[in-house]
């Protein structure tokens, strides 16, 4: 996705400028943006469709904020209502107060990640201090036992001797007994993969549910999940009343929309996500960098892991301090664009920043080339010190006198300078989104800025 | 096997997600954009719309075109995001609309009716377009990949297949290439012995390429037909682990020319949107040559492969049924199309 949704807002949105109050009429068409946005982060259509009546009904009759273009007022509604819907805010810790041993049941379809995420959770749980004791009642699943074993192992945890042949109900029960004996104040069960529609399995189910009483029923999903994750997720629900959620894999490039399907149907909140195999990549669910993510409003988090390993530390705190102070000018610019092209494929560091979508877009065709950033470094080379500290003098005749320098055109060097100062405004939105926005993401984590 | 397999997918046609009980109507509010937070209303009232039974494509589009004189451009914007919704990629369902909107221009749609066979037909054309079933005639011994995401069903389909292709008289040999999922290899040693072929191990944690080497001599040796290369679960978005991938490959193809004959994509029909970046990147680093699409004995009917198959023009060969030995299938586009459509 090269054109983030603020983007393409913003071009639907260029049209009504100057008209002040989002209408009915014109503000049709950007909905059908934000509905494909969701669709194709793989919201299910029915939540999509309240979704988006809900945003509608907000955004008409409201006045165009000063400091936002309209394309990004419909953003920052949808983002707040996504927010709310996803429970930001909200309590979404586990709750395990209750008379240990505390019984903790994974529950979701097979391959959703169960297992893996036992491990992490019982890794997770050893370091709050309390004392996790892994159940394996996964008989079906080929392995899927010494597969906790070998975690177990790993983790130096204990885990409770299953053995294939026997039923899971009874591994359940006699584990319990096992774990109160033996001082354990957590015990995590995990269950074999099932579909939801299959009602032995889904029965066996219910079944360890009243052995074991457990505080937490985790529902674990896959975040690759496509428009069935409201079914499936219903299906365990209505069985297990589930508590939580856990999306798993999100490391890779899904969108995860499957996660807003779920709260939507079960109300559950998302407890906490898997971020790779690893057994410490398991983090606490926060709905704003989620809803981030599915609204292309910039990947912070990747953004700043990329620019980390390229990007050089002194360049990135002169840069923090100028942003702070709103100087942001086209000796930066260049600077940026240096920065980008050591960090390796544009296209995908676009897709992460706010705007940047759109620039290079103008720049030519969808890729920008080398060749291409060379002119811009050419026209920007071209400009006297002064100039490039504040492009608000460059007049006519010095824009011509630039494209000369640099062999380019006086139209090349417009073009540059628009695009700039949209680059500076969306740096100031970035910087007046405040705490509530991106800058809270970026500056919580106590790096280094770096909105380019 | 036919009928067989008419069975399975009138099964998979009727098998509809049964409708919950309603919610309490206590909680419902009026959500009428007012300063009232009309949070609860707005969950119960999507819980509810949700709670409804599965909709499959027919039946969306019937609602569409309910009460239409006649279909039109509209129509067909409004078409186009049912497709998507079907799990069936964008760039795909852009595609299918354009293609109709010119069928339509020559007058060809005139009522619902006409709009719905003339979609499975172009849904089927381009799932049969790149459709062939695997031969593994050409080598020997026939190598076949088989890589993916994390718990797609990779294991199991190639336990899945090592029995079919034992049941049908072949020497099979197995490849525990995962060494980094924790009884990654138990798995696999257990799937060989359900099926009576031989797996070539190594301890957890060792290198995946000498693995294969081992396993590349052995079915030399052992004159065998067919090897099988089970690999870890892999995220296609990480370098490293493309990377350790495609190191296996160039070690298959160094010991046996021309092998891997077969690299086999395991995609979740569950998998939304995403799998079309799975296919694009695996594709890029392996040259994917054929699809399996597993879990279809699930609710999710996998209109992603539709996608799949015509944008990266691979063809799907086999579907997972099941988590049984023998819950393995042959792709039929006819019945796939059928089945996305109920
Ligand atoms: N219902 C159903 N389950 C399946 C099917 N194929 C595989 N599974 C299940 O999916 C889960 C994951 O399967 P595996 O074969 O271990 O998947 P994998 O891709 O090898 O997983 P990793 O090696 O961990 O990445 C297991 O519980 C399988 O039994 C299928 O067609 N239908
Ligand atoms: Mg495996």
């Amino acid at each position: 996705m090269f054109d983030s949704l603020s983007d393409k807002l913003d071009l639907i949105f260029k049209k009504l400028r100057g008209q002040g109050v989002m209408t009915e009429e014109n503000i049709k068409e950007a909905l059908r943006e934000v509905r494909l946005v969701l669709l194709e982060a793989d919201v299910n259509f029915k939540v999509v469709k309240d979704f988006v009546e809900r945003v509608r009904v907000r955004a008409i009759g409201s006045q165009v904020l000063q400091s936002l273009t309209p394309g990004q007022q419909v953003i920052k509604i949808v983002h707040d209502e996504m927010v709310a819907l996803m429970g930001g805010g909200e309590d979404n810790s586990l709750d395990l107060s209750a008379k240990p041993p505390v019984s903790i049941m994974m529950v979701g379809l097979q391959g959703s990640g169960k297992t893996t995420t036992c491990g992490k959770l019982a890794r997770y749980l050893k370091k709050e201090r309390r004392r996790p004791i892994l159940v394996p009642a996964d008989v079906y699943r080929p392995a899927a036992i010494e597969q906790l074993k070998t975690l177990g192992r790993q983790l130096s945890l204990e885990v409770f001797d299953s053995k294939a042949d026997q039923d899971p109900v009874d591994i359940c029960r006699e584990a319990l007994k096992y774990a109160e004996l033996s001082g354990f104040d957590t015990v995590i069960f995990d269950t074999a993969g099932r579909l939801q529609i299959d009602e032995y399995l889904m029965n066996e189910l219910v079944r360890i549910k009243e052995e074991v009483q457990p505080r937490e029923i985790l529902f674990v999903a896959d975040a690759m999940t496509g428009q069935e994750a409201v079914n499936v997720a219903t299906g365990f629900n209505e069985r297990l009343e589930v508590t939580g959620v856990v999306l798993t894999k999100l490391d890779g490039d899904a969108k995860g929309g499957a996660a807003l399907s779920i709260k939507a149907v079960t109300g559950k909140p998302v407890k906490f996500v898997g971020l790779g195999e690893k057994m410490d990549a398991l983090e606490v669910f926060h709905a704003d960098r989620l809803v981030s993510r599915i609204l292309g409003m910039g990947d912070v988090l990747t953004l700043i892991e990329k620019a980390q390993s390229t990007f050089d530390a002194d360049e990135a705190t002169r840069l923090q301090q100028k942003l702070k102070k709103s100087q942001f000018d086209l000796e930066d610019f260049k600077n940026q664009l240096q920065q980008l092209k050591k960090m390796g494929s544009l296209e995908s560091i676009m897709g992460m920043i706010p705007g940047m979508g759109k620039m290079m877009k103008q720049m030519q065709g969808n890729q920008p080339s080398e060749k291409e950033l060379k002119r811009i470094e050419a026209i920007i080379d071209s400009m006297t010190r002064k100039e490039r500290a504040d492009s608000s003098v460059i007049n006519g005749s010095r824009r011509l006198r630039i494209a000369k320098g640099s062999g380019t055109s006086v139209q090349e060097v417009n073009q540059l300078l628009k695009r700039f100062t949209e680059a500076q405004r969306v740096i100031k939105q970035l910087q007046k989104l405040g705490p509530k926005g991106l800058m809270k993401g970026m500056g919580g984590m106590g790096k280094g800025i770096f909105p380019f | 096997m036919t009928e067989e397999k008419k069975g399975f997918f009138r099964g998979l046609m009727n098998k509809i997600t049964g409708a919950g009980e309603p919610p309490s109507a206590a909680q419902v509010g009026e959500a009428d954009g007012g300063e009232a937070p009309a949070r609860p209303g707005f969950f119960e009232r999507l819980k509810r719309g949700l709670a409804k039974t599965h909709e499959g494509l027919i039946g969306r589009i019937d609602t569409l075109v309910l009460g239409k004189k006649q279909i039109d451009a509209d129509t067909l914007e409004e078409l186009e995001e049912i497709l998507i919704t079907a799990d069936i990629g964008v760039a795909t369902a852009v595609e299918l609309i354009r293609t109709l909107e010119q069928r339509l221009k020559r007058d060809e749609l005139r009522d619902g009716e006409a709009l719905k066979s003339a979609l499975k037909e172009e849904i089927l054309v381009r799932l049969s377009r790149h459709a062939a079933s695997l031969d593994t005639v050409g080598a020997s011994p026939f190598v076949i990949m088989v890589i993916g995401v994390n718990g797609v069903g990779k294991t199991t389909t190639i336990g899945k297949l090592a029995s079919k292709f034992a049941a049908s008289g072949k020497k099979v040999l197995l490849a525990a290439g995962d060494t980094f999922r924790a009884a990654a290899a138990e798995q696999l040693e257990i799937w060989g012995k359900r099926a009576g072929v031989d797996v070539i191990r190594h301890q957890e944690g060792a290198d995946p390429s000498a693995v294969v080497f081992d396993a590349c001599k052995a079915s030399l040796a052992r004159n065998c037909d067919i090897l099988i290369v089970d690999t870890a679960g892999r995220m296609h978005t990480k370098v490293n682990l493309m990377e350790e991938m495609k190191k296996i490959r160039r070690i298959v193809g160094r010991e046996i020319p021309g092998a891997p004959h077969e690299t086999l994509l395991v995609l979740d029909a569950a998998t939304g949107q995403n799998a079309v970046s799975q296919a694009k990147l695996f594709k890029e680093a392996a040259d994917v040559t054929g699809i399996a699409l597993t879990k279809l004995d699930g609710t999710a009917k996998g209109g992603i492969v539709v996608a799949i198959s015509n944008e990266f023009k691979i063809p799907v060969r086999y579907i997972g049924v099941g988590e049984g030995v023998d819950d393995l299938r042959e792709f039929d586009p006819d019945q796939f199309v059928e089945a996305l459509f109920q």
